[in-house]
């Protein structure tokens, strides 16, 4: 073995992840800084994040077109695990455009604000691409721990350290069955990669215990019903950069991660583990949409919303064709951009008291559309998306999840999602009413002014929920393009 | 030679205890160390099976085990002082300013 | 089967014999003559004069943390160990790049003044 017989170039972008994460670590340490030149670094420290995080999605947009190529057969680089590596790039650029005025208010702890982001980025992006078990394990500890710390980042704060707290303590939980089940599997097979594991499988207890438990901790990550309690009240303590990132990034690659695992690792026939999914995608859905309709918080309503988004993008997993990954993928990148510009706006209707569980609630964004009519226009188009309105990204985006659902056979789960889009249009449409059809009152808060920096995220944001709603057939079509290399 | 069954069911029993410790403990240090249980039985589990298939990916995978282990415990204590340093107790009950 | 595990048995015979002599021994030999101070409780030469359970300082924790993480890295140079001679130059520089990476962290630890005890 020596080093040039390895296959750098698959992992090139995590790995200037990485170096770019220790980079910025290591400026918390090199030189003094005076008080009042903190926040210009902590702008600077931005500013590198977001050019290593550029570097990293052009160098995988350079391998879009190249064949996939694996690492000894411990990660996989192929189209899947590209496109999954620009969600997750974005949903990290925008998180840091949020933070750039956010993170000042509560600390001055920007080096290691950054350089955790950087690191559950590379957790993600190792996840999507892992095919052997403990690259997977690694890489899903990576990114958990980073978050965890991440949620619990603003110190000043009782809730953000109980958000920090409650998370820990369940993703810890998630893990020890995700890695007790991986050992069952090795038990079972002995080898830990998933191609050996699929060829090998006795398709007995130990492979059936084994894929159960993997399951079980997949669920808690994704944040499926019965396994989501921890999720509202972490997205509704953490930093809102913070929610906005994990909401979109842990989802992505776990799911990402999840279909692999079924693909490639399990030998046992499709149907066996296709009705596990097709249910917990119904509770997924239907708890977090009713839950959802009782909210008063934008921010709590939006982490309910985000676990009913899970159980429709579990639907891409369901179907098992080329057409629910392709799907499934399509969603992903929409809901990047409508979750995060809709938790964007939900951070300037913060208030600055950190003793109060400071948060936005439905009630700071009474009226808000006669004060800020253009904030107010780019949350309705958020809400809009994320109810499924057309031509908004997000309407397509379920559009095409429920094609393949019927497509392969699921129309009574299809019926079930179509259901729960419209009781979710319910509280989606709450939040609009609240902003264009109320008065303003002493109750409505706006943060003023308006960062630049998020001002520029909503607006991307706002362009890629329009432009992938208008533009819905071709960019589908070339994820198609992509996926059909997958070996099914 | 003790046949890989028993050690399989030991794993199996300390797992259990440790993942029913975690749902009924109410101390975070308590549900803390339950996990910590989870994970070492999970490495008694790969290195019993590694000693029956006679390769040594289930050893390794359980010395990766062990470091997440460690990392987990260092940053749970961190989060468990952020708590104690707002409000004196590490009763998760009572740790409830988020609910609905 | 069972004789495999003789030479452990041995050791474990030769360490309890050696701690039973090393307390057997001072009885046995060294003269008594108890005073008040030598019945005293003893703290590192120091009188105690409060409860051992009480609250630690902060400090204890930082670093237990400390000494966890970097304790327990070492456990991959075991492994590495083993295959080194297979993996030549690669092993080499792979370890050279986990160090360098682990070194980043204990720096970032040192300068952040977390091995000062105040």
């Amino acid at each position: 073995m020596n080093l040039s017989s390895l296959n750098w170039n698959s992992l090139l972008p995590e790995l200037v992840i990485v170096a770019t994460s220790l980079i910025v670590l290591i400026t918390a340490v090199v030189g003094k800084v005076s008080r009042v030149d903190r926040i210009a670094r902590g702008h600077a420290l931005a500013v590198v994040t977001l050019i290593g995080l550029l570097i990293a999605a052009g160098l995988t947009i350079m391998q879009l077109s190249q064949p996939a190529s694996d690492f000894m057969g411990m990660v996989q680089s192929d189209a899947l695990s590209h496109y999954l590596n620009l969600v997750i790039l974005l949903a990290a650029a925008l998180a840091v455009l949020l933070a750039w005025d956010y993170l000042g208010r509560f600390t001055y702890s920007f080096s290691e604000f950054y350089s955790l982001l950087l690191l559950a980025v590379a957790g993600m992006m190792f996840l999507g691409k892992s095919t052997e078990l403990i690259t997977l394990f690694v890489s899903l500890e990576i990114l958990s721990i980073s978050l965890y710390i991440l949620t619990g980042f603003n110190r000043h704060q009782l809730a953000s350290a109980e958000a920090s707290l409650k998370y820990f303590l369940l993703g810890a939980f998630a893990s020890g069955f995700i890695v007790y089940g991986a050992a069952l599997l090795y038990g079972d097979t002995g080898s830990t990669w998933f191609s050996d594991i699929a060829a090998n499988a006795s398709g007995g207890f130990l492979t059936l215990a084994g894929f159960a438990l993997l399951l079980v901790g997949f669920a808690f990550k994704i944040a499926a019903v019965p396994f989501h309690m921890w999720t509202p009240d972490a997205y509704q303590g953490a930093p809102t950069p913070v929610t906005a990132f994990m909401s979109v990034g842990t989802k992505a690659a776990a799911l990402v991660a999840l279909f692999r695992v079924l693909q490639s690792a399990v030998s046992a026939p499709y149907e066996t583990w296709a009705w596990a999914l097709a249910i917990l995608s119904l509770l997924t859905m239907t708890v977090g949409n009713v839950a959802a309709l009782r909210q008063t918080s934008i921010k709590r309503l939006l982490a309910y919303s985000s676990i009913a988004q899970a159980g429709y993008m579990l639907i891409g997993l369901v179907a098992g064709t080329v057409l629910g990954l392709q799907a499934m993928l399509f969603y992903l990148f929409a809901y990047a951009f409508m979750n995060i510009g809709a938790f964007a706006c939900a951070s300037l209707l913060e208030s600055d008291d950190w003793s109060e569980l400071q948060d936005a609630s439905m009630a700071n964004a009474r009226g808000l559309f006669s004060r800020q009519p253009l904030l107010a226009t780019a949350l309705a188009i958020f809400m809009f998306s994320l109810a499924g309105i057309p031509p908004l990204a997000g309407f397509f985006g379920k559009l095409y999840l429920f094609d393949a659902a019927i497509d392969a056979g699921w129309l009574w789960l299809a019926l079930v999602a179509v259901i729960n889009s419209v009781i979710s249009a319910y509280y989606y449409m709450r939040v609009v009413v609240v902003m264009f059809m109320e008065a303003p009152d002493e109750s409505t808060r706006v943060r003023l002014p308006i960062p630049d920096s998020a001002i520029l995220a909503i607006v991307i944001a706002v362009l890629g929920a329009l432009l992938l709603g208008i533009l819905a057939g071709p960019s589908f079509a070339s994820l198609g393009q992509a996926v059909v290399a997958w070996r099914f | 030679m003790v046949p890989i069954t028993y050690y399989l069911i030991l794993s199996a029993v300390i797992f259990t205890i440790g993942a029913v410790g975690v749902l009924v403990r109410r101390n975070a240090i308590m549900i803390f160390m339950c996990i910590e249980l989870m994970l070492n039985s999970v490495n008694l589990t790969l290195v019993a099976f590694a000693n029956q298939w006679g390769n040594l990916n289930g050893q390794i995978f359980a010395f990766i085990i062990m470091a997440v282990a460690a990392v987990e415990v260092a940053v749970g204590l961190a989060i468990v002082m952020a708590i104690v340093r707002h409000k004196d107790t590490t009763n998760v009950d009572e740790i409830h300013l988020l609910k609905w | 089967m069972v004789l495999d595990y003789l030479p452990l048995l041995i050791l474990f015979i030769i360490a309890a014999g050696f701690a039973a002599i090393a307390i057997i021994l001072p009885t046995v030999l060294g003269p008594r003559n108890p005073n008040k101070m030598k019945q005293e409780p003893i703290e590192s030469g120091m009188i105690p004069f409060m409860q051992a359970w009480r609250r630690f300082p902060v400090q204890y924790y930082m670093v237990a943390m400390l000494f966890i993480i970097f304790d327990i890295e070492v456990i991959f140079f075991y492994p590495w160990a083993v295959v080194l001679g297979k993996l030549k130059l690669f092993g080499l520089i792979e370890m050279a790049i986990f160090l360098g990476i682990l070194l980043i962290g204990y720096f970032y630890v040192w300068r952040k003044g977390a091995f000062e005890w105040q």
